[in-house]
């Protein structure tokens, strides 16, 4: 669930199409939209403070195996959060190889993929020092 | 005072039907985009959210080109929006210490564990207008080297090794929240950081500036600057355990203060800390300044009578919505409050003249 929350929505939607899974499925909550407070830490380290809230949309299901999955994802996709409670409650039951296989692992791969691009394009803006020589000698 | 009047329908109907053909201008001029918004505006898109307080760059993006660029409108938008959001929890305090750092400085070790990456900044550019961008072209790709793959640390820990500098105490009450409880006095530093990070980005630089140039001075050093993304972990209920729920970007600034020791507080180093939502490294380093000014009374320090140290004075001020709310209001109808004030004037003119007129009477 950590995994796709952080995921982009198109990613999600177009690991899902491909999957070709049509489950049956009733809401036990319909994805709604809402706000969660984010906090830090004073110092980094200190006593917690509110920053400020982000949206979130969450929802549950339950398929017909009677698999419960909630979906807690960042941002307004309803879409997303639907597919990502789907996933939750598939890998519970006998698809969950198929599923991993078909969404988890590739969409592993591509945010991994992601951010070692851009850890790699900071890298290149890490100063190296060398001191001149110094003209007292 | 207010009275009702009617009459303004049809001219406000059209002076908004206006404004909707001059928000998209020359139509021979591609419309904008809420994804070039997004994308390509991303500081000004940074702002919104930050004082917004409210993290959706799509939601900020659009905001920012209904309000035509205006950003303090589209704050203002922005906030209107999430009031009407239901709360579902918050989150667990972010680490930012297990950042996946897009940039890192320190002004204050050269050699610092993770050393000073620059990152896409504005800094040693020479602020030379280039005309390149007014044409079109493909930019080339930004050169990679080995990523680190550690977290990277906080100089500030360091230095607390050797007890150089003030400790944080750990702790995890519960701090207060502005969006729940209007803004009371004094109010503890929790209280203080909301507020400033959320605060107007321009009152908080000005704020900091004055502290640097001698109200409340505090000789800051910029320990460390770091931006990056970092994850949110929240507790659900559902579940019985915290999972990370999205992933957002900060800014953050530690400041180590000179600090000579006070009655209550041994010689040490002393912290400012200023952490925004998005690229904001402007309003961080601020932030960081006016919350160590705002410290003074608790590190035992002189009330030296300077703005940055007057709690009251910065934070009712720093809120640009609440300001722009009183501001602005004044453009509205007063026709009542302004005929009364006319008919004072006229009678005290009136009695000024009758008075005038009997003194002379009296001299002649």
């Amino acid at each position: 669930m950590s995994l796709m929350a952080k995921a982009p929505g198109a990613s999600v939607a177009r690991l899902w199409a491909a999957l070709e899974m049509v489950p049956e499925f009733h809401w036990l909550r319909a994805p709604e939209v809402g706000a969660a407070m984010v906090r830090g830490r004073q110092g980094a380290t200190g006593a917690p403070f509110n920053l400020g809230e982000m949206t979130i949309t969450r929802c549950s299901l339950q398929l017909e195996s009677g698999a419960v999955g909630h979906g807690y994802v960042q941002g307004r996709d309803k879409d997303k959060a639907r597919v990502v409670a789907l996933v939750d409650a598939l890998m519970q039951g006998d698809m969950a190889a198929r599923v991993r296989a078909g969404m988890l692992e590739p969409l592993a791969a591509e945010m991994d993929a992601a951010k070692e691009a851009r850890a790699a394009k900071a890298a290149a803006t890490k100063v190296d020092f060398f001191t001149m020589v110094r003209g007292e000698d | 005072m207010y009275v009702a009047v009617k009459g303004g329908e049809r001219a406000i109907d059209n002076a908004h039907a206006w404004l909707a053909e001059e928000r998209r201008g020359d139509t021979d001029v591609a419309e904008l985009s809420v994804a070039q918004i997004r994308e390509q505006l991303k500081l000004a898109v940074n702002r919104v959210m930050a004082e917004g307080s409210l993290y959706d760059p799509d939601l900020a993006a659009l905001a920012i080109k209904q309000a035509r660029g205006d950003l303090i409108e589209a704050i203002f938008l922005i906030r209107a929006y999430r009031t009407t959001l239901p709360r579902f929890g918050h989150s667990v305090p972010v680490e930012t210490g297990d950042m996946a750092c897009d940039r890192r400085i320190s002004a204050t070790f050269k050699d610092a564990p993770g050393g000073q990456v620059l990152g896409p900044t504005f800094d040693y550019t020479h602020r030379l207008l280039d005309f390149k961008l007014a044409a079109e072209g493909d930019i080339p790709d930004a050169p990679g080297a080995a990523p680190r793959d550690a977290p990277t640390p906080h100089i500030t820990g360091f230095l607390n090794k050797e007890g150089l500098i003030q400790t944080e105490k750990e702790s995890d009450d519960t701090p207060a929240d502005l969006t729940r409880e209007p803004l009371a006095l004094p109010a503890d530093r929790p209280l203080r950081l909301q507020a400033l990070t959320r605060g107007d980005e321009g009152f908080v630089l000005s704020m900091a500036y004055s502290t640097q140039r001698g109200y409340a001075r505090n000789h800051a050093f910029v320990g460390e600057l770091r931006i990056g993304r970092v994850p949110v972990e929240m507790e659900i209920p559902e579940l019985g355990f915290a999972i990370e729920i999205g992933e957002i970007e900060l800014t953050e600034c530690e400041t180590v203060n000179q600090f000579q020791g006070s009655k209550t507080e041994p010689p040490q180093f002393t912290r400012g800390y200023g952490l925004v939502f998005g690229q904001s490294e402007r309003k961080a380093i601020s932030m960081a300044l006016v919350d160590r000014a705002l410290r003074w009374k608790e590190l035992g320090e002189d009330d030296m009578g300077a703005p940055a140290q007057d709690e009251e004075f910065v934070l009712y001020h720093c809120d640009n919505i609440q300001a722009t709310g009183f501001l602005e209001h004044i453009k509205l109808p007063h026709y009542v409050d302004f005929q009364s004030e006319l008919e004072l004037i006229r009678k005290l003119r009136r009695e000024a003249a009758d008075a005038s007129a009997t003194s002379k009477e009296a001299a002649e």
